[in-house]
């Protein structure tokens, strides 16, 4: 400290009408930095008027009225929102189980068996969901999921669940691949070294060293199910709204801030997950 | 120590690929290692002396051959089968495991009972010195910490065999002289029997009781480190250890010259042959000596206690003699001066080329 | 001489342990996701039911359908006007969402990828939040700015610049919006992991060069990039084109865009044929851009 302050009075002395020379940036493009903060200001702009407004004590979603929490308790007291919700949850619990399950032995399958013929063309075939337009795969789900309604009779949440699971596959194989390319092999030869099994060398090394792959893959998969709107809306029997198809329908109508309620808490349920994701993927390499 | 064989390699042939453009990794080795040996596998990157190490261990299948471990036929035997540890080259401690639970991995797995899991991690790590990091993780110890571990986490489960797959590479020079002297005193202390890899050949020198020295897959010469030194079985291992001359010479009637007909020394052979001299092995003596080879002194290179000369011949070929270093007045043999060089008794290696 | 080696036999085993482990998903995706379009395939190909559905025989007709129309009357055949202005709006629609988010998603991956290394995982961050946020808010919240009495009519109105609310909501300008607003990620991410591996002292050695700021965006920093650039747009252009939430919620009943077409086909206009080959049209381009994509990276790794 001491020694900054007697340096001080030097510094003007040595430059005296020098104006404050911005350093030589090789990387700065000009105006690049006010687009880029512009845009992230466009990105979140909306989003936090939609979280403000969810607070507003009138019903209009342009002028303040006051603070209050009654949308929160309207859409918490509404039954289709409450139904809706549950079943989202139901839904996006199972889809993702069944997606990351599935998941994880077809990533095993891709990435510890050396290179195979057929491996790329197993890894499109999971990445399709990725490429086919969601609207495409809805309306062809439409079509079957029909077929078997109307020979089975069935009209359960079997269809959801399958149309979820199988969508969500890709979300909850890429970071579990992505885990496993990263893993040392040596360290599974160092296990049948010490006498482990495949088995023993799978349940003690691979599976504890994957986990944190595993629970990114869970989490996205559960974001992605319980985002999804078009293949939803055209696969679901009658009465079985989610918490998204719910919301496209109240669209339809007069929206109230019940609506801005409704997306302030999936929002902060999304971005609980991420955060997860994030520091699970960051922990220990 | 020594009785029975340890591990034994029979005509091993490994071959990486199929059909003609196979690379041959090990073309038909056999080497016999000694219980409680310190055994060396020694040669340049690529000569595969690993994948004869990853034979043994079980996580490579030879293409052809048997391997034996106390007599008893391994070859189709999985890793996990094999009383053999390795020590590898990246350490491969597991991350998510403490110091203490490594150690204790190979023990779990053959299902020792707690109690003897427990006794033996904690005399393992007291061992090589690290009872007190023992419930640290791997990423939170040096380099040549981890190494210890990787070492404790071999010899836990007491194998037949330990396997050391260049451990010491990644160790600066300081710590890879304490991690050599450390690595006899626990085989010393274990009477395990080590196989151990390196390309660093003065490592090799120093820690073994026999180095086999291997290039392009095959096995050149086995045998005790003076051996291998002294007695180099061919221009290879000559050169790969150690400093050598190489001077073309003729070798007849029980004598061998230089081309340009200087006596080096007394052979058995006959016919155009190649000798190998090693720098010390070189003395100087006056010009005027006449049962010297005169030579003419080209430069000098000074390594602290001792320098290189650099000297011509009189058939035109240079070789380097390694001298004691003159203290700082004196002034050395300059560019040009003519000496007297006499070959130490015994020092000439006839090599076959 | 084929005899079988260990190498061989070891190779066989763990191929067809790679096989085995994939099943289960294969099979999911199967019958879940790809199994269908093949039944979709099949049904634009049939005649259209009368109260919706498909009946035999096999037909070309919704194929023809899609780009032509019949006069009732007299049988002659025109090109069908409304099909091909639905199909003209999706795809320009989507070819400028696709240079918007370039144009604001350069910037932006350039800003993240030069932060110092601790702030850089906060700003990448703030680009992924959007990213896996619920499309529904996000058309959502960009409907709330839009409206007639929304935050940006509201402040052109303060601010004087305009006396009566623009009507955006509900036209081809609102579903443009929101289409740059919801797909402004999938530009900036993949331009980003292009940007992250460059390296920046090329750009020293423009300005040595005499290479003025732009010359070195266009000269060395763009084709450097390439394929983050092809990636970004691909990654926006595909999703645009299929999009069906944003120009529903945006763009009103009248501003359809393929998507919705499709839909009202199985729908209210009840012509499953024609709905199933608009689909399979739709797949079809979207394969084509893929393939674009595949062959431009395929040309990016000989460059190397």
């Amino acid at each position: 400290m001491t020694e900054i302050r007697v340096a001080a009075p030097a510094t003007p002395a040595r430059a005296p009408a020098a104006p404050r020379r911005r350093p030589f940036s090789a990387a700065s493009l000009p105006g690049f930095t006010a687009v880029a903060l512009l845009s992230f200001a466009a990105l979140y702009l909306p989003i936090l008027t939609l979280v403000v407004f969810s607070f507003n004590a009138s019903p209009s979603m342009s002028d303040w009225g006051g603070f209050s929490l009654h949308w929160y308790r309207d859409a918490w007291e509404n039954d289709a929102v409450q139904e809706a919700t549950v079943r989202s949850l139901v839904l996006a619990t199972l889809a993702a189980t069944i997606a990351t399950a599935v998941a994880t032995l077809a990533a095993l399958g891709t990435t510890r068996q050396g290179h195979f013929r057929g491996r790329t063309a197993i890894y499109a075939f999971i990445n399709q969901p990725l490429m086919v337009p969601e609207i495409v795969t809805a309306v062809a789900l439409l079509i079957v999921f029909g077929v078997v309604r109307a020979a089975t009779g069935y009209q359960g949440l079997g269809y959801l669940v399958l149309a979820h699971s199988a969508f969500c596959v890709p979300f909850a194989y890429l970071p579990i691949r992505a885990r496993l390319e990263g893993l040392d092999r040596r360290l599974e030869l160092a296990a049948a070294d010490l006498y482990a099994t495949p088995l023993q060398a799978f349940r003690r090394i691979t599976l504890p060293l994957l986990a944190p792959g595993i629970v990114a893959g869970f989490m996205l998969a559960f974001v992605i199910s319980l985002d999804d709107v078009v293949i939803t809306e055209f696969v679901k029997s009658a009465g079985q709204d989610t918490l998204a198809t719910y919301m496209l329908g109240q669209f339809r109508r007069t929206l109230t801030p019940e609506v801005n309620a409704i997306s302030t808490v999936l929002l902060a349920f999304t971005l609980v997950l991420l955060a997860g994701v994030f520091l699970v993927t960051r922990k220990r390499a | 120590m020594t009785q029975g064989p340890a591990v034994e390699a029979q005509s091993v042939v490994k071959h990486f690929g199929d059909g003609p453009d196979a690379v041959r990794a090990l073309d038909d080795v056999s080497v016999t290692v000694a219980r409680g040996e310190f055994f060396t596998l020694l040669g340049p990157s690529g000569c595969g002396k690993t994948t004869l190490l990853r034979c043994i261990a079980g996580f490579e299948t030879p293409t052809a051959g048997r391997i034996l471990l106390g007599g008893r036929d391994i070859t189709d035997d999985p890793p996990n089968r094999r009383r053999v540890n390795t020590v590898f080259q990246s350490y491969a401690l597991f991350p998510h495991l403490t110091v203490a639970q490594n150690v204790a991995f190979g023990l779990q797995m053959l299902g020792r009972p707690k109690a003897e899991v427990r006794a033996t991690t904690d005399r393992m790590l007291a061992l090589v010195r690290l009872d007190a990091l023992a419930d640290r993780r791997p990423d939170a110890l040096s380099g040549g910490q981890q190494q210890r571990v990787a070492l404790a986490r071999a010899l836990a489960p007491q194998p037949e065999v330990l396997l050391l797959d260049e451990p010491l590479s990644a160790l600066d020079l300081k710590l890879r002289k304490e991690m050599q002297s450390e690595l006899k005193r626990l085989q010393h202390e274990t009477g395990i029997t080590f196989v151990f890899v390196t390309h660093d050949q003065e490592e090799a020198l120093t820690m073994s009781d026999r180095i086999g020295v291997m290039s392009a897959g095959r096995l050149l010469q086995v045998a005790p480190p003076r051996d291998i030194y002294n007695r180099p079985v061919n221009r290879f291992v000559a050169d790969f250890i150690g400093e050598t001359n190489f001077l073309p010479a003729t070798a007849h009637a029980g004598q061998i010259r230089l081309r340009s007909g200087e006596v080096l020394g007394p052979t058995t052979v006959s016919g155009a042959i190649t000798v190998a001299i090693r720098p010390e092995q070189l003395r100087l003596s006056d010009p005027g000596d006449h049962e010297a080879i005169p030579a003419t002194v080209e430069g000098s290179t000074y390594l602290g206690t001792d320098s290189h000369l650099h000297l011509r011949l009189p058939d035109g070929s240079r070789v380097v003699a390694r001298i004691p270093s003159l203290p700082q007045a004196e002034p050395g043999p300059a560019p040009g001066m003519p000496v007297g060089l006499r070959v130490a008794p015994g020092a000439l290696q006839v090599l076959e080329d | 001489m084929t005899m079988a080696t260990p190498e061989m036999t070891a190779r066989r085993r763990r191929a067809r342990a790679g096989w085995l482990l994939s099943t289960p998903a294969l099979v999911l995706l199967l019958c879940g996701a790809a199994g269908p379009l093949l039944v979709v395939l099949v049904f634009s190909f049939l005649t259209k039911g009368g109260y919706g559905g498909v009946e035999l025989p096999f037909t070309a007709e919704a194929w023809f359908r899609i780009f032509f129309q019949r006069d009732i009357f007299d049988g002659t055949v025109s090109a069908a006007d409304a099909h091909i202005q639905i199909f003209w709006r999706s795809v320009w629609l989507s070819l400028a969402t696709t240079l918007i988010t370039f144009v604001l998603g350069l910037p932006t991956a350039w800003f993240i990828a030069t932060r110092p290394a601790r702030t850089r995982t906060l700003w990448l961050f703030l680009i992924t939040i959007p990213f896996w946020t619920n499309l529904l808010i996000r058309t959502f919240a960009i409907m709330e700015v839009i409206r007639n009495e929304g935050l940006l009519n509201s402040a052109l109105l303060g601010l004087g610049l305009i006396d009566q609310p623009l009507q955006i909501l509900f036209t081809d300008t609102a579903t443009l919006i929101g289409m740059a607003y919801v797909y402004l990620p999938l530009m900036v991410l993949p331009l980003y992991a292009a940007i992250d591996r460059f390296d920046m002292r090329l750009l020293e050695a423009g300005h040595d060069l005499y290479a003025s700021r732009w010359a070195l965006l266009r000269r060395v920093i763009l084709p450097i990039i390439r394929p983050g650039l092809v990636a970004g747009c691909i990654l926006v252009f595909i999703p645009a084109l299929g999009a069906y939430v944003v120009p529903r919620v945006l763009g009103g009943g009248k501003n359809m865009m393929v998507g919705n077409f499709i839909e009202l086909q199985f729908g209210q206009a009840r012509n499953w044929p024609l709905g199933a080959a608009l689909s399979m049209m739709l797949l079809l381009v979207v394969m084509a851009a893929l393939l674009v994509y595949v062959r431009a990276m395929a040309q990016e790794g000989r460059d190397d």
